[in-house]
């Protein structure tokens, strides 16, 4: 496990001088935050529209810097000495933890300011953070594998899309419908079904990944 | 060969067994028939004109890439080396070898060190740059350097982990006359303790050979 803090923190290090993914992120975050904030208005929304709009939010700020964790060893060619030098599930281990860091601090900061700009009021905010916690692990989960996948393919893009939609949609589904609960004031037992499934899929998500990285990242 | 927990030198006697060796790509055949033995002490120059598939058998000697044919065996001793440990055994400098841009020298080798699983304090990083001629650009991060110096640094980054079997692709390319005097003065401790396989079409590296492989005719 050591090696794959290390390369958690390689990957933090390189992101803390040069700030792509953060810099997309934060674009895209703001960019959305504006014009759903300029598009509603002060008008109520439902609570199932507000937590569908958090999660779009989300995953679109997710998409447009997740993939960017293998895509970036790639194209310097920087993957070649990670190969040699790093057992496989350690990378994958140290990347998965890297976007998780990096989805749940954008997280802690999109929610509450979203959430604003929506004027909702939160009924169960340890519920909410439940979900907010183990939806970034879903997406955090689903988009380093498929991240790892497209690396070394062409059209990158198109790929990376094409392949995390599909995947994402149960934890998407499970993840508006606690994020419901939770700005409706609903107990933690009202949501059982959604966090069991968050919880499932991640367990599954990272098992499957570990079982299959190795044939994914070498040749 | 340093033992796993990063401590004092342990002997490595590593033999590398290439039996009947063939790759190509769909239908575009490099290389075949390939076989060679080597024994500690032991070097092989691998020749031949561009695209005859020198940098590919290097790639496949470091477990990087899988033969289409044929065997690779190491041992060290009498045990079987498994293919998912061959990383272990071999250092590499090849051209396509890139280190992290965003960190320095020092932070790129530290990193290397730790994924490794070894223990290296900064002194002995410090020292491994020596070696190499970048002791005063530890603190200098990897973009900024001149092609010559990433090619120091790469043989930097393979001497490491100390491997009992080092993988040498085009090694003086780049690099200016103290820096070829410094990639020799390596290969030639590389011969007093392990493997050397350098992959070259300098003339005069050919002579660094105990055995010289020629591929395509």
């Amino acid at each position: 496990m050591a090696e794959a803090g290390a390369v958690f923190l390689k990957d933090l290090q390189q992101e803390l001088r040069n700030r792509y993914a953060l810099n997309a992120m934060a674009l895209f975050a703001i960019t959305t935050l504006v014009v759903v904030g300029f598009a509603v208005g002060s008008q109520a929304l439902p609570a199932s529209v507000v937590a569908a709009l958090l999660w779009v939010v989300l995953l679109f700020t997710a998409v447009a810097s997740l993939s960017r964790v293998f895509l970036r060893e790639e194209e310097t060619g920087t993957a070649l000495a990670l190969r040699l030098a790093v057992e496989p599930e350690h990378v994958y281990l140290g990347k998965l933890l890297f976007n998780v860091v990096l989805l749940g601090a954008m997280a802690l900061v999109v929610a509450p300011l979203f959430l604003a700009v929506m004027q909702a009021r939160v009924g169960n905010p340890g519920l909410l953070a439940l979900v907010l916690l183990l939806g970034c692990i879903g997406l955090a989960a689903a988009s380093t594998i498929v991240a790892a996948i497209i690396a070394r393919a062409a059209a990158r893009g198109a790929l990376f899309g094409g392949l995390a939609f599909p995947l994402l949609l149960p934890v998407l589904i499970a993840a508006t419908g606690g994020t419901t609960r939770a700005l409706e004031g609903a107990p933690l037992g009202a949501a059982w079904a959604e966090l069991r499934l968050l919880l499932s899929f991640g367990v599954v998500m990272i098992t499957a990944s570990l079982l299959l990285f190795e044939h994914v990242w070498n040749e | 060969m340093r033992s796993p927990d990063g401590g004092p030198e342990v002997p490595a006697e590593v033999f590398l067994a290439v039996r009947d060796l063939a790759k190509s790509f769909g239908r575009l055949g490099l290389f075949r028939g390939v076989s060679f033995e080597l024994s500690p002490g032991e070097a092989l120059v691998v020749t031949g004109r561009n695209g005859s598939g020198k940098s590919t058998l290097v790639r496949i000697l470091c477990g990087l890439l899988r033969p289409t044919r044929g065997s690779i065996e190491y041992r060290v001793g009498e045990r079987l080396v498994p293919g998912r440990d061959v990383k272990r055994l071999v250092g590499l400098v090849s051209p396509d070898l890139v280190l992290y841009e965003e960190l320095t020298l020092l932070e790129n080798l530290r990193f290397f060190a730790r994924v490794r699983g070894l223990r290296r304090s900064d002194m002995e990083l410090q020292t491994l740059l020596t070696q190499v001629g970048l002791e005063s650009e530890g603190a200098r991060r990897a973009g900024t350097l001149s092609t010559g110096m990433r090619q120091r640094l790469r043989f930097a980054h393979a001497l490491l982990h100390e491997p009992p079997v080092l993988l040498l692709d085009e090694p003086t390319a780049n690099l200016d006359d103290a820096g070829v005097a410094m990639a020799r003065a390596c290969m030639a401790r590389q011969r007093s303790r392990g493997i050397l396989v350098v992959a070259t079409n300098n003339r005069e590296e050919l002579e660094l050979g105990d055995q010289i492989l020629r591929l395509g005719g």
